[in-house]
């Protein structure tokens, strides 16, 4: 007997989400309480222990909250997932679950720059220290491994754009050394690459990206592949040991392959508390509903705006792992033959000043600091999102001075062409 | 038949069809999992039966412990162990001597023995592996997604709202079947290798 598989387009409607039990309601209703009532003092007490089914109160779970969370789960093969505030809080819950104070982890030196900000600085007050590797240089990864390191964090395409990341290659070496590796997939979005296939164990997102899409809310979430064997070794013990805020439960043995995904929700969220809003919840599911249209389009568009601008006599180069002859392209068509996403860099032979001029011209492109918006963004990552590296480390990052980074939008692209076209010539 | 992988239509029968559960290594420790289990499908309306032989004289939420399947003194439908792996053969050779046979033999998250699963099926009594009926109850009628679970199923129905004893419906659209490939690939990989 086999079952008949719902494809990525039903999931990204369907998953998660049911008519209203009370009401009928068929979009998923925004469930804006802090509290549940219990049933009766047996209940309350069966939630608390982590022994039933249901809702406690809103910086734990939310029903509207659920559903964002088994939908992105269910895109990206996943036997859980747990929605945040934000793309940062998912990266704080899932390396707590981790790692201990004197640990380490390896992390591609090509990331978001917020996130290379929080691995140096805010994470070492955790003592929690990162080892950077080079994504062009997967035997880095191999070196850069210690006794300490608890995990392994790489980008699957990494901003501020244009690298597309050898997960397999860089999963055999996680897999080797016994940590799980997590991959940070929001440039790339399920709909352009599913890591779990490729071997990441954990997979995590800023939904304030390509999945919400329509740049209106700030959210994160962790996706648990199930796939990680947390009890080896006293490795793990978050996992693996008995918890005392909860009586001695040992998670891995109670919730078996989507242990991880609950010890983010009852060890970390519970009390860390960055919980992410029902209301915010509900517009970035309305935004998933969409996001294979949206991504193909944004994808469609950014390959065309690549095409122009390599062939613009005021561009020194393009960094778009969808074009022929780029450095990433074979890898690109190996992992997201769908796009290479929509977000990537470009030089201008007329270097800072060029594109400081650039930004201040260009009147359809929005000048801000986010990605993967229905609008097309632009930014100039030297002096904005990566400004707090020093010169080498903007370089190494993929964010040099002369680098002006495109998010492309869904507008049409003839117009996009002509808006960079008047901005380049004015 | 192939034990690291179930179709939802497989696990789907057996908790449809199954009234009465005796569960092995059941304990009246709170925190335990087999406890959670218990309780979960006494709330989901089985017949449940601890059995366990250091805890005769005792009952579990009002139903009395039994040193073993055979003192049970009636038919039962299913035997849920919850022993590790080494330890599931004995109670699989107990569970054969019982007379009508179970329909059904599950063994909990993290047990398997193939050679014990091949001697049930051999009695033509169906075997489920490494699951737990609370999960696979919870994930097939969508219970567990109040936990950001996948469940794995979608429905464009109106679901009743769950109260205490009630059975829910489990006849939701499979999207995968089973776990995740991933984790059953992971699975896989794990009992080769142990």
């Amino acid at each position: 007997m086999t079952d008949r598989l719902p494809g990525f387009s039903t999931l990204a409607v369907h998953a998660g989400a049911q008519p209203d039990p009370t009401t009928g309601a068929r979009a998923t209703p925004i469930y804006q309480t802090t509290s549940f009532v219990f049933n009766d003092a047996d209940h309350a007490a069966s939630l608390f222990g982590l022994q039933a089914f249901g809702n406690i109160y809103t910086r734990i779970g939310n029903p509207t909250n659920a559903v964002l969370e088994e939908r992105v789960a269910a895109l990206e093969g996943g036997t859980a997932a747990l929605a945040v505030a934000s793309g940062h809080a998912a990266q704080v819950i899932t390396l707590q679950q981790l790692l201990m104070p004197g640990d380490e982890f390896v992390a591609a030196r090509k990331l978001y720059g917020g996130s290379i900000n929080q691995f140096t600085h805010s994470f070492k007050s955790f003592g929690w220290n990162v080892v950077w590797a080079d994504t062009d240089d997967v035997g880095s990864f191999e070196a850069a491994l210690s006794p300490r390191t608890k995990a392994i964090f790489i980008e699957s395409i990494a901003n501020p754009g244009g690298t597309v990341t050898d997960i397999e290659a860089i999963a055999a070496i996680a897999r080797r050394a016994g940590v799980p590796l997590i991959v940070d997939n929001t440039l790339a979005s399920p709909y352009l690459i599913k890591p779990i296939d490729h071997g990441a164990d954990i997979v995590v997102h800023s939904l304030t990206k390509f999945l919400g899409g329509h740049g209106n809310s700030i959210g994160g979430i962790i996706v648990d592949a199930g796939t990680f064997d947390w009890s080896k070794g006293n490795k793990y013990p978050m996992l693996s040991e008995p918890r005392p805020e909860y009586h001695g439960i040992r998670i891995q043995e109670t919730f078996g392959n989507f242990a991880f995904a609950i010890a983010c929700r009852v060890l970390g969220l519970r009390d860390l508390g960055p919980a992410l809003s029902p209301f915010n919840a509900f517009l970035i599911l309305t935004g998933i509903e969409t996001l294979p249209l949206r991504m193909q389009k944004h994808c469609d568009n950014a390959k065309a705006v690549a095409e122009y601008l390599s062939g613009h006599k005021a561009v020194a180069a393009v960094n778009y792992a969808g074009l022929p002859g780029d450095r990433y392209n074979n890898v690109a068509r190996k992992y997201c033959p769908r796009g290479a996403g929509a977000v990537f860099t470009f030089s201008l032979k007329g270097g800072y000043d060029a594109g400081v001029k650039l930004v201040s011209n260009l009147k359809l492109f929005s000048h801000l600091a986010n990605v993967g918006d229905t609008r097309s963004l632009v930014i100039h990552p030297a002096s904005t999102t990566h400004s707090q590296l020093d010169d080498a480390a903007k370089v190494k990052a993929g964010a040099g001075p002369d680098i002006v980074r495109l998010s492309i939008g869904i507008e049409d692209r003839d117009d996009l062409i002509a808006d960079l076209e008047q901005a380049l010539s004015a | 038949m192939n034990h690291d992988t179930y179709s939802d239509d497989y696990i789907r029968s057996i908790l449809n069809g199954v009234k009465s559960i005796a569960m092995v290594g059941a304990s009246p420790v709170e925190v335990r999992p087999s406890y959670f289990a218990f309780k979960y499908l006494v709330q989901r309306g089985y017949d449940m039966i601890p059995v366990n032989p250091g805890h005769v004289g005792k009952s579990l939420l009002g139903r009395p412990f039994v040193a073993s399947l055979a003192d049970i003194g009636h038919p039962i439908d299913m035997v849920d162990i919850f022993r590790s792996s080494a330890h599931i053969m004995p109670v699989v050779g107990a569970a054969l001597q019982l007379d009508p046979l179970p329909k059904v033999i599950w063994m909990q998250l993290g047990a398997r023995d193939d050679d014990a699963a091949a001697k049930a099926e051999a009695a033509g009594i169906r075997v489920v592996m490494n699951r737990c009926p609370k999960i696979e109850y919870g994930r097939l009628s969508s219970e567990i997604s109040w936990m950001g679970v996948n469940s794995r199923t979608i429905s464009a129905k109106r679901a009743p709202i769950p109260t205490q004893g009630m059975r829910l419906s489990l006849n939701r659209t499979s999207v995968g079947g089973g776990a995740t490939a991933a984790s059953d690939r992971a699975a896989k990989n794990k009992s080769e290798l142990s």
